[in-house]
This record gives C-alpha cells, structure tokens and sequence, in this order.
C-alpha cells in the first residue's frame, strides 16, 4: 500500500501531469468563488434582467422553455390531472408571434409539398435553394392505385429485394420453394438491409416449418442475428430457445432463461423461479453465482418477514431510530450485507440467518469487503466501539494496534462519506502511512492538529503562519499556533 | 484560446437547411390529416422535434393536444390520433392496444403513425398481426439529421450502437447510407470517401446504390472529403473520463440534444435549461479547453466583465445613455453566461474532488501505458468493493480489458465476482454483452503467447481472422490496443511537462497522456490521402477500410473550400472530446471538420446500453 501510495504522490508531482489537479482545490476554488463574488456583485445594473426577455429564452417554473413542445406535453399532462378543469391544454403561448416568423421559410408550406418526398430523392430540392430563384419542388406524387395492379408480376427475388429497399410494394407470396426463399434471404443479406432481412425472415418464419428454418439459418449467420433479434423484440422467447437449442446455443440459452427472473416480481415467485434456474447448464463458475443469487433471496424472505413485522410493531429500537426505507428483496449481497450490519449487528453469533456473520460465511465474503462494509455501516451509526474494534488486532507480544484491510486514506474515505465528526476523521488521517498524503487528507477534512504538529515537526515557520490564516480567528487551533509561534524553544528553519 | 489556426478557416457549410426542410416536410405530414387530433410524441423525439418546430407551428396545423408516449391507456377525446414515434415494436405494439381497446369500447378514431426518419416491415406486420393494418395508417417523416451547432449534426439514433455492434441488426444501415445521401444531394458532391469498419463499409455501399439510382448533375460542392468510422474500431477512447470542458459537462449534467440542465446544485436557485453552441460566446470559448485552464479564464473574464461595467462610473449623462444603448445589453448576457459557466464549474470541481477522481485518472493513465498494472487492478477493485458507481466501475474493467487484450482468467472470476456481488449477480446478463462485444473479457488459455505476437506484429492477425469467421456468435475481435499505441504513438512517452495551455498535439484532450485513436487514425489518412502505409495499423483493426475516389460531377471550378471541408460520420456515436480533438486537429492543418454521429456518447451511456432494460438507471 504504502508503495502504491508514493508512487501515486510522485506520479501527480511528476512533470508532465503536473498542469491538472483537481485536489488542489483551496486556490482553484476559491479563484472560482471569488470570481463568483465578482460577478453577483455587479447584480445591481443586471437585476432587470427578468424584463429583457428578448436576447433569451423564456423558461417556465418547470425549466423548459416556454412554448417548447416538451414544454407543452407537460402542461397536458398536468392539466389532464387537475381534472379538465381548463379546457385548453395550451394555457400561456406568449410568444407565438415572434415564434412563427422567426423559424418560418418564407415558402407557402402547402404548396410546395404538392407530394411525399420518396427514398431520399433530394435532388430537385437542392436547386431549388441553390438557385436564387425560389423554385418549387414536387417530389414523386404518389402512385396512382392502377401501377400497382400487376403485383405478382415476375418480380425475381434480387429485383424484389431491390424493390423492398425503397419502400415499394410487393407480394412475396409467389416465392414458395426453399430455393427461392432463400435466394430472398440471401440477397437481402448481400444488400446489408436489416430491415428487409427481418421482413424476409418474417415471410420464411411464417410459411417454413421452424425445423427446415433453423437448419437454414445456422449456415447464415447475419439472417440468424436479425432473427433472433427480432425474435427478442416481439418477446417469442419459447420460439427464441428453441432456436438456441437447436444451435447448440447452451450459454445463451440459459442465460435466456435465468434472465426470465427479471419479469416475475413477486418475491416468492421469483425465488422458486431461480430454484429452478441452479439445474440449468450453467458453467460452474456462473452456477455458483446463480446459487448465491437463489440463496439470497431466500434469506431475504425470512429477514424481511421477521424485520417486517419488528418495524411495523414497534418493539425493536433500531427499526425505530434508523426507519429501513424499503424491503430488502432484491438488493444485491453487499447492500445486504450492509443493511445487516445496520440492523443486526449485535447478533454475533452464526446462527441466526440475518447475523453479518452469516452472510460472511455462507457467501464467502472476503476480509476487505466485509470490513469496508461493516465499517461504513457501524460509521453511519456512530457506534464508535463497533468501529475501534473492527481495526483491533493483537500482535504476538500483545500490544494492539489499529490495522485495517486496505490504506487508511480508504478508511478515512469511507468515515468521511458516512459523515463522521471531525475528531474520529483526525484519529485515521493521523494513521496515514505518506506523508503528503496525510497532510493533504489532514487540510481536506479540517483536521487542525495534524496539520498544526506537521509543521511543527517540520520546524516551517513559514507554512505555519499560511495556516494560521486558514483557521477561524479566535478557535483553539490559532491559540495553538500562537503559542507555538511565541515558544521560543523552537528553531524554525525559515 | 490559446490554439493559433495555421491557415485561414474555411466556411462551413449552412446546415439550417436541414431544420428547414423536416420542418417542412413535418408540416406536410400534418397537412395530410386535415381536422383536429391529438399528437403523442415518442419521449426521445421531444427534445429533437423542439430543435425545429414549437407548439404553434403543430397549433397552425390543427394538433389539438400533445402527449408524451408513456405506453399507458390513454386519456384522449379526439377522434383523430396521430402517433410521431421510433419505429419500434414495443410502441407499435402500444398503439394496437389503443386502438383495439377503442374497438371494444364501440368508439371510432382515425390512427395515423408517423414513423421517423423510416418505417420497418417488422413494424408493419405488428399492425397486420393486430388486424389493425390499414385502420392504422402509416408515414414516414424523412428527419435523419439535426444539426445540433455549426460543426456537430446528429442522427439522434443511440439505439444504432446496440442495435448494430450487440444484436448484428442492420436495420439503421440503410438510414445512414439515406443520411449520408442527404448531405450528399445538398452538399455534395463527395471527391473523396474514406472509412474503416465494417457498418462503415455497408454504410457506403447503401448510399453509393442510393446515387446510382439517380441521376447528378455538376454542381459546385460544399463538402469535399467524408470518413466513416465504426464505433467498435476504437473503444478506449470513449471509455476514458473527460477532462475537456465540453465533455466533462457532458458526463456530468448530461447534455441532451445540445442542451443541459445545470440542476439545483450548480446555480443555486433553480434548474436551467441553457443550449449548449457556439451561440453562447463564454462556452464557445471554453468547450475545447482543458478543464484546468477554464478557472484562469473565467476569472480573466470576470474582471474584465468588471471593468467594463466600472466605466459607466463618472460618465456624463449622454455618455451614459450610449452605454446603456451599445454596450450594456452585450455586458449583461455576458454576464449571465459568465456566472452560469462559473457555478457549474464549481459543481465539477465539487464532484470531482469528492470521488477521487485523481486516482481514477492516474489509473486510466497507467492502463493506457500499460504501467503498474497490479495497482490498477486492486484500485477497481476497491473501487467495486466500496460500492462508488456501478457504471465507472464498468468502465474501468472494459478498459482494462482492451488495453490488456483481455483478463487473465484468475482475475476475470475475481473480479466479476466482486462485481455480482456488489451490484448484483443479474449482471451475468451484461457480463455476457460485454464479452459478446468484445468489451470485457477472459483471456484464452495460451493468448499470453499471442501477447508477445502482437509486438512482433504480424502471426496474430491471420488467427484473428480465421477466429473472426468460425465464431458464430459474437462480433467481437481482439483489440491489440498496446500494438496499435506503439504503431500509432499514441501514448506520448516524453518525460518533458505538457503543456496544456498550449496544447502540441489531439493529446492535450486526456491530459497529454493518450491521442484518440479513432482522431489520430482520421490524421493520418487525410494526411496520406488514403490508407496506403498504414497496413500493419489496419491489420491490427481487423481490416474493413477503404478509401475511393469519386468522380461524379464535382465542380472544381474556382477557389473552393470543399477539399478543405470533411465531414467525419461516427457510426454507433462520439464523444465531446473527439470533437475537441478534430477542432484542434482541423486548426492545426487547416481542415474544418464537421462531425455527423448516430449520437453523442460517452461512457455512460455506452455502457448502459449493453445492460438489459430493467437494470438502466432511470433518467427520463
């Protein structure tokens, strides 16, 4: 740890990264702040600023600019819950006027759209702007109904293909033999068009015995993906794992399956269904995982059953002190793992199914994950011998000595997060191995002392008189700097 | 700022046409339902359908009331709905049950859907399934492109990244080939086609039959040069944290089709909605810089907002009333653009420093080196184990799984074991997507060996491609990132300062530690005109790259800028920072780039679009 951590310190101090730091916060930030300060001071010439509306957008309460279309589908929405009281769904349109000149093209909408743009057919449009005349463009009109009357003429599978790619109309009824649906297929598949593949393989779904398709689909793959991605969307999932079986497909197929648990939410239901899952043929590394996941649940039934009925009836303080916010079904181990050492942390014991312990040991929970767990937990509730004991180890000659798992700065993280006081922080930041790093931590988290006998230590005069600026005026910790400042025993080196 | 254009800029071309002419063709789509109806707009095409048209311009054409899609039975009276949507099956599938539901209940309506930018069959045959086809009718509303500032357009389509690389759906290849064919009836036409990847490959078959199938006349073009490029060509790079202001507000306040919700933290007030473009003349200044040089800048504009309003002290009375009128009105938008940047500034300031983002950084960097990877591995580690983001936890495994060419198998059960185990085992299903993809995954036994060949370069690739075609099931191909680095000098391994200030090359956008690989690769084609002399790199993308000529009637009479102009086409999307990096790269040799993108990535959103539906955080 230690060595990682000097490296960290010599890689940010070395030159070429040295231009960018985020922790050096206290000069950027407050360069920041005091430009902040800067500008809401000239607030005075700028507070009309509410009734020049014209060089910005309107906002409405909810921050969508007034007019916009998001805008407006919320207003529908709300008024639609106050009950229809007002008939318009557009209450407030101010600036309609200035809307529909601003964005308008100058051309009579209607009548330049004499038909339906068709397959990207750009071209007239094109010169019509790029001539400075302003010429009307008419896109391909819409077919008369009499072109398409002979359908089922001979359209060859590549010549339908071609037809499907731009949107016209055609039968595919006429291709009947194997050969000339797959021809369908496979000239899609040439033509890159997932579109049309899928529209093919919608046909060859619906007129192949799904036996004959699948035994086709396993030498094409592109067609195979588009199949079993359409197969996906329409949720056919039975027709879906017969076609990976056929495959061959286990991983997939059973993946398949165990993701079918995701749409059962009644928690019972769901933890019979991942029974089941555990006889699939998982890998073994996956089924030890989907194990886990079942034995989980599981547990998460009882412990919400007895917490439960504790919380709703009263009688166990912490429920009380510390309100759970939701049912635990579902939550994943470590969040488990956690909300136990929240809840049940004095139940030391193995036994008993929602004990820490428990959960340690029927999921194998490693040293590091247990203790940044129990540690966050025990933090948030304050309970300080909790946490002293969880960094207790004995050597061999006796002496206790605080030891954690992973670098105290980690530790001082973790306190930090769950909002411990100032006093525990500076206990850990003073267990910081490097000494940058302490220091840093130290300036970070207020930690006056370290700070204070850092620089003592370090006989900077200098660096002391820099800090006693940073310190509220008045506070034990300029006394301190004061006293040591006049102690004429010291000999500062600057 | 701080960059100097070596030459002379050239003019982009007008892209408003584009809102123009979906608008447009919106409002003929409308015209063909004469009478009142009621309008339910598919929730993702909100904010783009707000890009070119507003409430009135739908009143004008008799759109009674707007809705959003919410897949619920509906509260409509009207006798006409009108469905503007995604052609997708789950809202098709809705619409059927609308309209049946109004069938059984004996009321009559008219149903029209508007499919956009296309409609598909498997839609359709929903319709037909449902025994609605022709009770509902249909169109298409042709809106492939949005452009979304003067260099950036937008598809608007991010389900093309999954669609195309996870599933190996081709749908949306035709849609970019008709995209491509847009800009190429208006602004084209193209001299010269590169691109690499094999969606780019069939992108440009697409529109190259989609031209043959009509005929061009000689115009004077606008755009000279297009690349297309698949997003699977270069991962690392959208996976890596932003540090460019535009992109780092991208990760953080999400900006939605160019506009972002600075939320109640970063102004203190309330949440607003500002547009992010080169409209805005504080943000136009610092979307391409470095985040730490933002700070010095907007407090430099502070004092010169300062002294400028100080000047009105001790002015006479006419003095001041040419103030107010000339100069006030610039000063106060200033303003309000000044303060809005500098609190959110303060919010990235805040976030960033509360997780650690410096080791996460360091980490990153180490990763793309190649350096110290057994502290890297134990910092995800910890990182999966303290429960800090479900998401930057992903994003550091798949990095680390490309830069490495793969776990090895003792750490990839590890650590997608302490991943289940913090974020749930459900995630076996994204497990399974990250490797199909080729994002994450296990190195075979004996590739260790294919490590060492991959330095020596060329044993590797034949295997790859052999792999490449008896795989059955999985698009994914090995990433020989450490390869292509060194090939490519993507990792500048000075040991001098790097000046961020003064940015020397597309690195300056990860902190002068990497060069986008997807950018450098665009660099070094332009500057080639082709793809000859960068085989062994080719080799090491697995190929599927090409470069043509056209010669369709470009007009080359007179000082044209077209050559100049290059359109690049991200297909499955791109990040802020690569469109940094093109700036920079477009200032350095005197090109202008013009990004057109399925749509704007980046980390997280790439990655929770490989998680399964019920596991996406919910953001709409």
């Amino acid at each position: 740890m230690m060595k990682t951590r000097t490296d960290e310190e010599d890689y940010w101090n070395s030159s070429k990264y040295k231009a960018f730091t985020f922790d050096d916060e206290d000069d950027e930030l407050s360069r920041l702040q005091e430009s902040k300060r800067a500008v809401n001071s000239i607030r005075g010439l700028v507070d009309d600023e509410d009734n020049d509306e014209d060089d910005m957008e309107r906002v409405s309460w909810s921050g969508e600019p007034v007019g916009s279309i998001s805008w407006s589908v919320k207003e529908t929405a709300a008024s639609n819950q106050r009950t229809d009281r007002d008939p318009t769904p557009f209450p407030r349109i101010s600036t309609d006027v200035a809307n529909v000149s601003r964005g308008h093209s100058g051309y009579s909408l209607s009548s330049l759209f004499k038909g339906k743009m068709k397959g990207g057919n750009f071209q007239s449009f094109t010169d019509s702007l790029t001539d400075s005349s302003v010429r009307l463009y008419a896109p391909e009109l819409r077919k008369p109904k009499s072109e398409y009357k002979d359908l089922v003429s001979d359209w060859s599978p590549e010549e339908t293909v071609h037809r499907m790619q731009q949107g016209k109309v055609v039968s595919l009824e006429k291709f009947r033999s194997l050969h000339d649906k797959l021809l369908l297929l496979d000239f899609s598949v040439s033509a890159h068009d997932g579109n049309v593949i899928t529209a093919i393989l919608i046909y060859l779904k619906r007129t192949l015995s799904k036996e004959v398709l699948f035994r086709e689909l396993e030498s094409r793959q592109t067609a195979l993906r588009h199949f079993i991605h359409y197969l996906t969307e329409t949720r056919d999932q039975k027709l879906l794992l017969d076609l990976l079986r056929s495959l061959g497909r286990t991983e997939d197929t059973v993946l398949l399956q165990y993701k079918e648990h995701l749409n059962i939410s009644d928690a019972n239901k769901r933890r019979d269904f991942l029974k089941s899952c555990v006889s699939l043929p998982f890998s073994a590394d996956d089924l030890a995982h989907v194990q886990d996941h079942f034995t989980l649940l599981d547990r998460q039934i009882i412990m919400e059953a007895t917490d439960g009925q504790n919380e709703r009836e009263g009688k166990v303080e912490i429920f009380q002190k510390f309100p759970r916010k939701a049912p635990i079904h579902n939550m994943p181990l470590i969040p488990t793992l956690h909300y136990s050492c929240l809840y049940h942390y004095s139940e030391a014991q193995q036994e008993t199914f929602s004990s820490p312990l428990s959960l340690r040991h029927t999921f194998k929970i490693s040293e590091k994950q247990f203790f940044v767990t129990a540690l966050a937990a025990r933090v948030k509730l304050k309970a300080w011998s909790d946490v002293d004991a969880l960094f207790r180890s004995r050597n061999w000659l006796g002496f206790t000595r605080k030891k954690a798992p992973l670098g105290f700065h980690r530790v001082v993280d973790v306190l930090h997060k769950n909002a411990a006081p100032t006093q525990v922080l500076q206990e850990y930041v003073a267990l910081v191995d490097d000494a940058d790093l302490r220091i840093s931590l130290a300036h970070k988290h207020k930690c006056h002392d370290i700070v204070i006998n850092t620089y003592r230590d370090l006989k900077d005069r200098q660096l002391l008189l820099g800090y006693r600026e940073k310190v509220e005026s008045g506070s034990a910790a300029q006394k301190k700097i004061d006293e040591l400042l006049e102690n004429p025993q010291i000999r500062w080196k600057n | 700022m701080a960059h100097s254009a070596r030459r002379d800029s050239p003019k982009l071309p007008d892209f408003s046409l584009l809102k123009r002419l979906a608008k447009d063709q919106l409002v003929y789509l409308l015209e063909q339902l004469p009478g009142k109806k009621d309008l339910f707009i598919e929730a993702d095409l909100m904010s783009p359908l707000d890009r070119i048209a507003n409430v009135s311009t739908l009143k004008q054409h008799e759109v009674d009331k707007l809705y959003k899609v919410e897949y619920k039975p509906i509260v409509s009276t009207s006798d006409q709905l009108c469905f503007l949507i995604r052609p997708r099956i789950k809202t098709v599938k809705w619409i059927c049950d609308v309209a049946n539901a109004d069938k059984a209940a004996g009321r009559f309506r008219r149903y029209k859907i508007i499919f956009t930018p296309q409609k598909f069959y498997a839609c359709e045959s929903v319709l037909e399934e449902q025994g609605l086809f022709g009770d509902v009718t249909t169109d298409e509303w042709s809106f492939y492109l949005l452009p979304l500032d003067d260099d950036i357009i937008s598809m608007e389509l991010p389900e093309f990244f999954r669609d195309n690389f996870l599933a190996g759906d081709q749908r949306w290849v035709r849609t970019a080939g008709s995209t491509l064919h847009l800009l190429h009836s208006i602004y084209g036409p193209f001299s010269k086609i590169y691109g690499i990847g094999r969606c780019s490959k069939m992108v440009y078959e697409s529109w190259r039959e989609q031209v043959e199938e009509e005929e061009t006349k000689a115009r004077q073009a606008e755009i000279g040069n297009v690349f297309l490029i698949d997003r699977d060509v270069d991962f690392v790079t959208p996976l890596c944290s932003q540090v460019v202001y535009e992109g780092l507000v991208d990760d953080i306040f999400k900006i939605k089709c160019g506009c972002v919700g600075f939320g109640t933290d970063a102004t203190s007030d309330k949440n607003v909605k500002v547009m992010l473009n080169s409209q805005d003349k504080v943000f136009n200044e610092i979307r391409n810089e470095h985040f730490s040089n933002v700070f010095g800048f907007l407090s430099q504009k502070a004092r010169n907002l300062q002294t400028a309003y100080d000047k009105r002290r001790g002015m006479d009375i006419k003095q001041m009333k040419t103030f107010v009128s000339e100069e006030l009105k610039g000063l106060k938008q200033e303003h309000r653009l000044l303060s809005l940047h500098i609190s959110a500034s303060e919010t990235i300031m805040k976030k960033k420093t509360k997780q650690d983002f410096q080791e996460m950084l360091k980490t990153e960097h180490s990763l793309l080196e190649g350096f110290e990877i057994r502290e890297c591995i134990s910092f995800i580690e910890e990182h999966i184990i303290r429960l800090v983001s479900m998401i930057e936890s992903l994003r550091l495994l798949c990095l680390l799984s490309i830069t490495e060419n793969g776990l090895l198998p003792k750490d990839y059960r590890s650590l997608k074991a302490l991943f289940l185990q913090s974020y749930g085992v459900e995630h076996l299903l994204t497990f399974a997507n990250l490797k199909q993809l080729g994002l994450l995954v296990e190195q075979q036994p004996g590739e260790t060996l294919t490590a060492m060949e991959s330095k020596v370069g060329k044993l590797v690739n034949d295997k790859t491609a052999g792999k490449l075609t008896d795989a059955f099931s999985s698009l994914a191909k090995k990433s020989n990132f450490r390869a292509l680095s060194r090939k490519l000098n993507l990792v500048p391994k000075s040991d001098e300062e790097y000046n961020l200030r003064v940015p020397r090359d597309m690195a300056y956008i990860f902190s002068g530690a990497y060069i986008p690989l997807s950018c450098k690769l665009i660099e070094q084609v332009l500057e080639r005109g082709g793809w000859t002399g960068l085989e062994e790199v080719t080799r090491l993308l697995n190929g599927h790259e090409f470069s043509v000529t056209g010669n369709n009637g470009a007009d080359l009479r007179a000082n044209n800028d077209a050559p100049r102009i290059v359109v690049v086409m991200f297909l499955g999307g791109c990040t802020f920072s690569e469109i940094s990096a093109l700036r920079f790269l477009g200032k350095e040799k005197g090109y202008k780039f013009i990004v057109v993108t399925t749509a704007i990535t980046n980390s997280s959103r790439l990655l929770e679009a490989l998680l399964e539906n019920h596991m996406r955080p919910v953001n709409t």
